[in-house]
């Protein structure tokens, strides 16, 4: 159908779309989020959520404690080596199509905590991360943006062929290994499927 | 009147066998403190708490501090004969003073709107010789902080009714407070942390 | 008030679940957390039920443990303001405060008058701040999903344009330094300042309208949790939760840090130490905050916000300890500093409020249900940024 052909047909009050399209239309504007709060960028969250930004308008109101009606994790906050093998297993448990956002400088990197012993540098040592959001922490206005960031992803996904998302193709992991408490560290410490360090060169 | 005094006459009264001396604290904050030896750490905490003139029932704060084994350098004048002649000639004498693992009390008197004062009290060594009376029978606020020290700094409190590890993962096996804890190599390519951590390991 | 005479009972031994003998499999162990709606936070509660009594409750922390005293013994003094921003996530301010005033004690340097006067109002809002959500978060255990947190935010959200104009940051403020406060107010501050006291004025009745004299309020909180005051203070509980339970002490009367002397306030107490009389307090001590912020406003004298003699880069505290501590929202926050002359601290300890309040929260929950543990946690009021640091 061509470009005029939908227009003419919109002004008859006839309108005409893709399955694609509808299809994202559809899982863009109802992406429902854990309930899943780490740190000081959970408060942000709960803050995005309430009466002065309103993340119902984006159609993501309804925040799910259950990760079984969940779409989308939003990792707010510092992710400890302790609590890393639950975020994965609550990911793990997440029905598919499943996103990630990781909010905030520690769910990036480990932020200002990077030094510490107990704290994961990155969530995405573990996770496939769809939006990073810095800040610390980041503004609801960031999440916002990064909400909408997400949802123009979504628009983009195609239902056939090869650039298929990864809950379409049959051979994609939907679960990831849940790592273990080492005697110093957690076994591994990062899962090489999804994650590898950067490499820098340095001069000198 | 300093406190400590006052309550260091009161012990020495009440309890003539209990080994307690004086820390003078040389900082602007004047908060000078007790040192009990922990054979009598229990009977001194008692009488603290159950003295009518003290009356200390509320135990504030409980925490570890590291000490390491260090060589302190004191210049001393000393009188020498030098080809028939007595001079004044500094001599730098080294003076080994032995590590120790030192819990640090903070008490408070609610009934008598008086505070704080100071207990210390010092294991043997960092190594294997670390066991300290527990407190959880005189102060119910000393369970969780003991908890910590004991995951944190390794301090056996003997008596305590549930001692585990009360931050880190039960198969954790170091003590991450302790002065010459070595981090996990957990870092990518960030320059500096990443040296120290290297330097550490090297050192180790 | 007389000196408790009792030894304080001890916590259950060993961690094994008990049967009786002849009922097996009578008791139902749950784990509650560290993913779960209603425990503000990644906090755990291992609970053993029979039926839907709790008999036994042990807290597992530590899954927000992000080494903060281990950083701040690696950084310089100053370094470890901001991190004090992240402790307790909600009062920022109040934590600058401990910090500033342990170092202050340590190294014996004066703060500036009106400096003074800006702390006590930016700790009186941030008292405000923590009250109003916290309170919007108990109803929401409660099961009033939604309205109560949403009034609740909108406050949190004008205070913080407050703090936002004042130090440039909503949540993480880092406004105070050693000496005195980072920078000035802004022109027409003030003004804004007292513009919204007026509104939270009526915002409070409404609030109280919605829910003190709810039933169903009511019926969920009160004779739930109860803490006798003998046990209150033999486990270290602060703050409004002590003061629910009836013992009258307030670090801001009995320390007199600051300039609080200089104010006319009352300190609310409880008779019954359970929840609903922990709900009053904090209403109660809001009305009080709002009485100190309006005669702070007032009497706010003119002149230098930072003490001229304090070295902010290349601070190095002779070599001693201090311990400082401040009422902040949630108890006695306390800050232990030893210093060895270095630029870094020795030992760097935070006394955290909310982990020493949780000490009783087996005994409080005993023998209630799992709906009730809920509400007794939020009534405790807990930040995990600060039971783990």
């Amino acid at each position: 159908m061509t470009e005029g052909l939908h227009g003419e047909l919109q002004k008859h009050g006839v309108f005409t779309t893709t399955l694609e399209g509808i299809h994202n239309w559809g899982r863009r504007n109802s992406v429902w989020p854990l309930q899943f709060g780490l740190a000081c960028c959970a408060i942000e969250m709960i803050a995005t959520s309430m009466a002065r930004y309103d993340l119902a308008r984006f159609g993501a109101e309804v925040f799910r404690p259950s990760p079984r009606q969940a779409d989308l994790m939003i990792v707010a906050g510092t992710v400890t080596k302790k609590m890393a093998p639950q975020v994965v297993r609550l990911y793990n448990q997440m029905p598919e199509p499943k996103y990630v956002i990781a909010m905030g400088a520690c769910a990036i990197s480990g932020g200002p905590f990077k030094q510490g012993y107990n704290v994961l540098k990155g969530i995405d040592r573990f996770l496939p991360v769809d939006v990073h959001i810095p800040g610390c922490p980041p503004r609801p206005e960031a999440l916002l943006h990064a909400f909408m960031t997400l949802q123009r992803q979504i628009d983009r996904q195609k239902l056939t062929g090869d650039e298929r998302p990864r809950h379409l193709r049959a051979e994609a992991p939907s679960e990831y290994p849940v790592p273990q408490f080492g005697k110093k560290d957690l076994t591994p410490g990062k899962n090489a499927a999804v994650w590898s360090p950067p490499v820098s060169t340095r001069s000198g | 009147m300093d406190e400590s005094v006052t309550v260091l006459k009161r012990i020495e009264e009440a309890l003539p066998e209990a080994a307690v001396s004086r820390v003078i604290n040389p900082s602007p904050s004047g908060q000078h403190s007790l040192l009990v030896e922990p054979k009598d750490l229990l009977a001194v905490a008692r009488f603290l708490r159950d003295d009518p003139q003290l009356g200390y029932d509320f135990l504030s704060n409980l925490t570890g501090v590291d000490w390491l084994d260090r060589t302190v350098k004191n210049k001393v004048k000393k009188i020498e004969i030098r080809e028939g002649e007595e001079t004044e000639v500094d001599v730098v004498e080294e003076q080994q003073i032995p590590g120790c693992l030192e819990v640090v009390f903070h008490l408070y008197s609610l009934s008598r709107k008086q505070g704080p004062l100071i207990l210390r009290t010092r294991t043997v060594n960092r190594t294997d010789r670390v066991a300290l009376p527990s407190l959880v029978s005189v102060w119910r606020s000393a369970e969780f902080q003991e908890r910590e020290v004991y995951d944190l700094y390794g301090v056996v409190f003997e008596g305590h009714p549930d001692l585990r590890r009360l931050l880190m993962w039960d198969e954790f096996e170091d003590h991450p407070m302790r002065k010459d804890y070595i981090e996990p190599d957990d870092y990518e390519y960030e320059p500096t942390p990443h040296g120290r951590v290297l330097e550490k390991l090297d050192r180790s | 008030m007389p000196v408790p005479e009792f030894d304080p009972p001890t916590a259950a031994t060993g961690y094994s679940l008990k049967q009786r003998e002849g009922e097996e499999g009578e008791l139902l162990e749950i784990s509650m957390g560290p993913h779960h709606p209603s425990t503000h936070g990644v906090f755990r509660m291992d609970v053993a039920l029979e039926g839907e009594r709790v008999v036994r409750l042990k807290p597992v922390f530590g899954y927000l443990h992000r080494n903060h005293e281990k950083i701040a013994e690696e950084v310089t003094w100053l370094s470890s303001m901001p991190y004090t921003d992240r402790l307790d996530y909600f009062n920022s301010m109040t934590n600058n405060w401990a910090y500033a005033l342990s170092v202050e004690t340590l190294a014996g340097i004066e703060p500036t008058e009106r400096a003074e006067y800006i702390r006590v109002i930016v700790a009186e809002l941030t008292r405000l701040l923590n009250h109003t959500c916290l309170i919007g978060f108990l109803v929401m255990d409660m099961g009033a999903l939604g309205t109560p947190l949403m009034y609740a935010f909108r406050e949190r959200e004008k205070i913080l344009d407050l703090f936002e104009a004042l130090s440039g940051s909503r949540m993480m403020c880092n406004y105070l330094r050693f000496g005195g406060c980072r920078c000035d107010l802004p022109a027409d501050w003030l003004t804004e300042m007292n513009r919204f006291l007026g509104e939270f004025d009526r915002f409070l009745d409404d609030y109280e309208k919605l829910l003190t004299g709810n039933e169903i309020l009511q019926a969920r909180t009160q004779q739930v949790g109860s803490l006798p005051a003998e046990l209150a203070i033999s486990a270290g509980v602060s703050g409004p939760m002590l003061r629910a339970s009836g013992v009258g002490y307030d670090i801001r009367k009995v320390d007199r840090y600051g300039i609080y002397d200089r104010f006319d306030f009352r300190v609310p107490l409880g008779e019954v130490g359970d929840v609903y009389d922990r709900y009053m307090i904090r209403i109660l001590e809001m009305r009080e905050s709002l009485g100190i912020l309006r005669q702070a406003a007032r009497d706010l004298p003119e002149g230098p916000i930072v003490n001229s003699k304090a070295r902010l880069r290349g601070f190095r505290p002779k070599p001693g300890e201090a311990y400082g501590r401040i009422e902040a929202p949630k108890g006695e926050l306390g800050f232990y500093l030893i210093s060895d002359g270095s630029p870094q601290p020795y030992r760097y300890r935070v006394r955290p409020p909310s982990l020493v309040n949780l000490t009783v929260l087996e005994d409080m929950c005993l023998g209630h249900t799992v709906a009730d543990v809920v509400v007794i946690l939020g009534s405790v009021d807990i930040v995990l940024g600060e039971v783990d640091r």
